[in-house]
């Protein structure tokens, strides 16, 4: 069989077989009634006690959402979904708020482990006691808000964190214990209206993390979240909401796995970042969601907003992601640069195999004198995956001097896959520079044959050269993240020889 | 020692190698040297295990194991180098990356420990030294932006990393002037030993003035059809292939 064939079917069947999380776990859960109305939102806002202005708040979005339609204009295919026919809140048993991590279920704790959530955050998980203050030995310390279905059932580091005056918190506790903060930020970025996913998550939010670092502030440590979506039919909306104040500097590490189902689940996720004068948030994401099986069967569907705004002079926000799972991302992590000299930045890998779809890329928003914005995305599509890169760089009339470069690369592995590149450039600035340069290539058998000449496996093959292809992105990554991405990249394209 | 009998090999349908039968004892240098088309670069394909180089008849063996029934990176770890004629641009893949994760394949499959990063820098450093390469030409990427020559340098840098039992050069002197040539011929002699034995393929007798082979074979329509020693070079350069395959 020629190799490159080879390669098309072993990428086929990667996600048959090598999925490797594909598991449920079995823990009572605690269900709201199927199906979604003005009730249910009411029932999400009580079961977390909220204040009266954010229920209120949820009940506007809801209003929105009913009134709005489903975008159609993503190069995405799916059967439609009915929202009425998904639970709206679903929360485990006796997780009402552990004072200690010995509360938590150990199921739970089982769940991080086969996750494969790395050695030092499980330490920290099951010990509580010690683990923070003292991590792991020449490692960074990394601080986590685990999210398991709808409530947060553990977070870290709290206590050091709370000495530099950091919070880091599941956004149900920092409605409690932060109201004032919460109601000034929540909804700033992504308003409850801005698209139909995003109304439809303001509605009916169960949790996320919140992220506020004070003025000045270096944050310690890389704060990081898995999320994982558990009960079936269960749709997950997430709400994120970071706030960097002047002068504060914070990465935040996002990675997250499903378990493999055949229902499609529905994932609508907002995630709201605020930069403040000389703040710099670094937003990174490795996703690994199921994408479904060789026949494009099941899988996830991921309908992501994510905003970041440049408030203040000098601030800059950078969005990292690596995208290997879901049967269908929808998903454009933005920056509004309203402050002079802000800057936004945009690193991009996503591989779509087997019958996934990627309808992905960013909008950089120049606003503000002298901003800057880049744009670097690597598709790489394989089987029948489809990949989309779309992005917008749009440049205001007051954007003076605004500069943009993007870079669009695409990789092909195998003849019956497709990638696309929709560049929208808007420019109302005379003095304004943009640049966008793009291509589209393939592993060529050349170049599987040179390192397999050098004594490589095809397996090995594709996976250096995959990467080679991710490095500008990849580099971007903080350090531990890296390597978890390169591991990801050379498992998605795992069982690359028949 | 590598020895090839009654080879015949298409390319598309087409047939190219007509029977080619060859012997390259352990330790000796021969060369290839033939017309465009002969079938020279066929050959060194078929011999590394390309794709699309299908054998149809003869064998071929190198210390014994029967290379044509096994994978290209196992005939790599057997021992069997060929330094590409147009070597392959891998955008991204840094040159010491490859470097290290082909040496470390070829170790594992031979059951030796993997180098370190420390360990590797040391031994390109001085191999790299030996070929008068600059240093930074490990952090550039797998031959992105090269000149021609520094293309064929990389391709002997690899040679002296990977250290091969046989190593298949397939008109490494094309493109290159003379003080690359001598470094790619210095390369290449540096290697010479009991162990080490080397087919050249080219076209012109001048690179044979540099590594001076043990014998000379020219290859016409897919088939061998002279040998001798390396006076046979001269005689090519004198008077012509046509000449050479009429008095055949």
């Amino acid at each position: 069989m020629p190799a490159v064939t080879e390669t098309i079917e072993a990428v086929q069947s990667v996600t048959e077989s090598g999925y490797k999380w594909g598991f449920e776990t079995d823990i009572e859960m605690e269900f709201a009634p199927k199906g979604l109305n003005e009730d249910i939102v009411r029932f999400i806002s009580a079961k977390k006690n909220e204040p009266e202005w954010l229920l209120e708040w949820r009940l506007r979005a809801f209003a929105a959402w009913k009134a709005m339609e489903e975008p159609t204009w993503a190069a995405v295919k799916y059967p439609p979904i009915d929202y009425q026919d998904a639970y709206y809140y679903a929360a485990p048993k006796h997780t009402k708020g552990p004072k200690s991590l010995d509360e938590v279920d150990p199921e739970l704790l089982k769940t991080y482990a086969k996750l494969g959530i790395p050695l030092r955050e499980q330490e920290i998980l099951a010990g509580v006691e010690g683990a923070g203050s003292t991590p792991a030995e020449g490692r960074m310390p990394v601080a986590v808000d685990a999210v398991f279905d709808s409530v947060s059932v553990a977070t870290t580091f709290k206590d050091r964190l709370e000495k530099e005056g950091i919070i880091f918190c599941s956004i149900s506790e920092a409605v409690q214990k932060h109201p004032e903060l919460v109601r000034k930020y929540l909804g700033t970025v992504v308003p409850q209206g801005d698209n139909f996913f995003a109304a439809l998550n303001s509605a009916v939010f169960t949790d996320g993390s919140f992220v506020y670092i004070p003025k000045g502030v270096r944050c310690p440590m890389e704060l990081s979240t898995y999320f994982r979506i558990n009960a079936k039919s269960t749709g997950q909306f997430e709400r994120t909401l970071i706030i960097a104040d002047a002068g504060s500097h914070v990465s935040y590490l996002e990675g997250c796995t499903a378990p493999m189902r055949d229902e499609n689940q529905l994932h609508a996720a907002v995630v709201e970042l605020v930069a403040m004068d000389d703040a710099t948030i670094k937003y990174s994401t490795v996703q690994n969601w199921y994408p479904g099986d060789a026949e494009g069967k099941g899988g996830i569907y991921n309908f992501v907003t994510k905003r970041g705004a440049c408030r203040g002079a000098r601030s800059k926000i950078s969005w990292t992601q690596v995208e290997t799972g879901s049967a269908i991302t929808w998903k454009y992590p933005s920056c509004i640069l309203q402050g002079a000299d802000s800057v936004g930045e945009f690193y991009s890998v996503a591989i779509t195999n087997n019958y996934q779809q990627a309808d992905t890329g960013t909008k950089m928003f120049h606003i503000g004198p002298r901003t800057t914005s880049t744009i670097v995305s690597k598709g790489i599509s394989a089987g029948h995956g489809q990949n989309t890169y779309r992005g917008l760089v749009r440049i205001g009339a007051k954007a003076t001097g605004a500069r943009n470069f993007t870079q669009c690369d695409s990789l092909l592995i195998g003849d019956l896959c497709g990638a696309h590149t929709v560049p929208y450039i808007e420019n109302r600035c005379m003095s304004a520079k943009v640049e966008h340069e793009a291509t589209t290539s393939r592993i060529a058998e050349d170049q599987l044959f040179y390192c397999r000449q050098r004594g490589l496996t095809e397996e090995e093959a594709v996976g250096l050269i995959v990467n080679g292809f991710c490095r500008e992105v990849l580099k971007e990554l903080p350090m531990e993240f890296a390597v978890e991405a390169q591991k990801l990249l050379q498992i998605s394209l795992e069982g690359s020889v028949g | 020692m590598l020895r090839i009998e009654g080879l015949t090999a298409e390319v598309e349908g087409k047939p190219i190698l007509n029977g080619v039968d060859l012997e390259v004892p352990s330790g000796e240098v021969h060369a290839i040297m033939g017309p465009n088309g002969s079938g020279k670069s066929t050959l060194s394909y078929v011999l590394a295990g390309r794709e699309g180089y299908v054998v149809t008849g003869g064998s071929a063996t190198f210390n014994g194991v029967d290379i044509l029934a096994i994978e290209p990176e196992e005939r790599a770890a057997a021992g069997l180098f060929l330094a590409f004629q147009y070597p392959v641009e891998l955008p991204g893949v840094g040159n010491a990356t490859f470097l290290r994760t082909a040496l470390n394949a070829q170790r594992r499959a031979k059951g030796e420990s993997e180098l370190d990063a420390m360990q590797f820098l040391k031994l390109a450093r001085e191999r790299m030294k030996a070929l008068s390469m600059p240093e930074d030409m490990l952090k550039r990427g797998v031959n992105v932006g090269f000149s021609g020559g520094e293309k064929k340098r990389n391709e002997i840098l690899q040679m002296a990393m990977l250290k091969p039992a046989l190593a298949i050069l397939d008109e490494t002197d094309s493109g290159l002037d003379i003080d690359a040539l001598k470094i790619v011929s210095d390369g290449v002699n540096a290697m010479r030993g009991p162990d080490f034995s080397a087919l050249v393929i080219t076209h012109y007798q001048r690179l044979l003035d540099y590594i001076v082979p043990d014998r000379v074979h020219v290859l016409i329509s897919g088939r061998i059809v002279r040998s001798g020693g390396p006076e046979l070079a001269q005689e090519l350069e004198a008077q012509g292939y046509a000449a050479v395959q009429a008095a055949a």
